[in-house]
């Protein structure tokens, strides 16, 4: 238990001038503007918006930079901010199929109508350093061609046709929220996602690791990998219409399982679904892998006791802050009840000492 | 439904003509493109019926692309509402926390539903529409520049 502390005032003030001089590091070398952050390291900008569930790249570039480029520490403040802003609303669901996509591959189907756009990926390149970058140079440019641009449709679709995949069941009815109701389980799948999209890169992805090398594995393929920019649209109650309120970069992943079948499915492909903020894909990937082995008990699977079957262990421990949270509090102040185990432990000692002393020798 | 005098997503119909179309153009244009284009023209003064404010909307998703919502994460956003001399109303809900950008767009969208509305839409709407139009074609050229076509080797045993 944390016990609160007086004092130590003068001390904290400095410890974080320090940590502001810190920041700034050597005066002599040009300060990072929030923009530079948000241009030229983007994918921490996407990072920390998808953790922070909050898409906006200037506030995430500003949380990093404050942060001292610690993405969880930029996380957290991001958190801490959201809770300041009045909820407006929620949008009218994403309509990923009309994403204007600036990469979408396949991984199951070569020929897929719409292409395989790779997009501006790390995929293919050598992973040597580039000194270049080392030496102040031009602007690269890009090279184009002159095209119409156009919706590419799901390739989940062309499954559907056959029967082949299973099918989404429609509905409207409105998710639950765990940044308003506490989660609670079992969750509902909306809530598992929701906790996914916000959840660790880091932990989700070693989750979605232990499924491919066996833990409740479910030989998932990567249908589509799509990355785009969707317009978001709201309902506005006071004008009684709905219009398009921004535009949002997103990553999306579905995947293709292997199903032998149940007692009430016939053997077909299943789905797991991956939905980050930003250009996101290591997230996006993780996330599909985990959220279909947390689908075992709809689809009538059994439970192999991996950890990634396991909707408590992955729900209540893929949240950064609120692990970052339990795990650097005890390194405040516990004087209290340092003092209380100190004394238990020289009492017991004393007893176990004596105890000896008196015991006959054999 | 009135003729479209600049380049628009299809919606469905609200009974508010392209209402809906010109306010999400809004929404979604740079600030310093909606601020250059305003520049030369004459804005009338305004009341607030309510000052910008910053807040959050819920973005949601759909399990599959297709199936039940879910909440993905939330994104920032600035509204405002505005009463020009004439009479009208303008409304905004804009991506992020411009709140100079909210009133610009609450500004045009007054204006819109008044007489100056013909000069509104050349010299503000469509401009911004041809940028928004000419991004997005950029956008889409490079995408199909790195368009491939895989093809699977045969296998030596075969």
């Amino acid at each position: 238990m944390y016990v609160a502390v007086k004092g130590g005032e003068r001390a904290i003030d400095n410890a974080h001038a320090w940590l502001a001089e810190e920041r700034r590091g050597d005066p002599s070398v040009p300060e990072l503007g929030v923009a530079q952050i948000r241009e030229q390291l983007a994918l921490s900008v996407n990072r920390v918006m998808a953790e922070g569930s909050l898409y906006d790249p200037d506030l995430a570039a500003l949380a990093i930079k404050q942060a001292r480029g610690d993405l969880i520490e930029a996380v957290f403040l991001i958190r801490a901010y959201r809770t300041t802003l009045p909820r407006f609303g929620a949008s009218q669901p994403v309509d990923t199929a009309a994403m204007d996509c600036l990469r979408r591959v396949s991984a199951t189907f070569k020929d897929v109508p719409g292409g395989q756009v790779l997009g501006p990926t790390f995929d293919y390149t050598h992973r040597l350093l580039d000194f270049k970058l080392m030496a102040e140079g031009e602007a690269p440019v890009a090279p184009g061609e002159p095209v119409e641009p156009a919706p590419v449709p799901h390739v989940t679709g062309f499954l559907n046709r056959d029967g082949l995949i299973e099918q989404e069941p429609e509905s409207d009815a409105a998710p639950g929220d765990l940044t308003r109701e506490p989660l609670e389980l079992p969750a509902s799948r909306a809530l598992r996602l929701q906790s996914l999209a916000r959840g660790d890169e880091g932990f989700v992805l070693g989750m979605a690791y232990s499924t491919q090398r066996g833990y409740a594995r479910n030989h998932a393929f990567v249908g589509e990998l799509r990355i785009g920019t969707c317009c978001i649209e709201m309902e506005i109650q006071e004008l009684g219409f709905a219009v398009e309120i921004g535009e949002v970069e997103l990553t999306e992943c579905e995947t293709v399982n292997q199903f032998k079948g149940s007692k009430t499915e016939p053997p077909q492909f299943t789905r797991g679904y991956g939905l980050t903020f930003a250009q996101n894909e290591r997230k996006a990937i993780s996330m599909a892998l985990v959220d279909r082995a947390l689908r075992w008990r709809e689809l009538g699977e059994d439970d192999s006791g991996a950890p990634a079957q396991d909707e408590e262990f992955v729900l209540m421990h893929s949240d950064n802050i609120q692990a970052t949270g339990f795990l650097e509090h005890i390194k405040l102040p516990h004087y209290v009840d340092f003092q209380s185990e100190l004394e238990l432990v020289r009492k017991i000692r004393a007893e176990a000492i004596a105890a000896n002393k008196d015991a006959p020798d054999v | 439904m009135p003729d479209f005098a600049f380049p628009h997503r299809d919606l469905p119909p609200t009974g508010q003509g392209d209402r809906p179309q010109w306010m999400g153009l809004l929404a979604k244009a740079r600030p310093e493109r909606l601020a250059a284009a305003l520049a030369g023209l004459d804005l009338p003064a305004h009341d607030w019926a309510r000052a910008p404010e910053t807040g959050a909307v819920m973005v949601r998703g759909r399990m599959g692309g297709s199936g039940a919502p879910f909440n993905l994460g939330e994104m920032t956003v600035t509204r405002c509402a505005l009463r020009i001399a004439s009479g009208e109303i303008g409304h905004a809900y804009v991506q992020g926390r411009d709140k100079a950008h909210a009133t610009r767009a609450a500004l045009v969208d007054a204006l819109m539903q008044g007489p100056r509305a013909a000069e509104l839409r050349a010299a503000v709407l469509e401009p911004l529409a041809a940028a928004a139009a000419a991004d997005r074609a950029a956008r889409a050229g490079k995408a199909a520049a790195t368009k491939v076509d895989f093809f699977t080797m045969v296998r030596g045993e075969d």
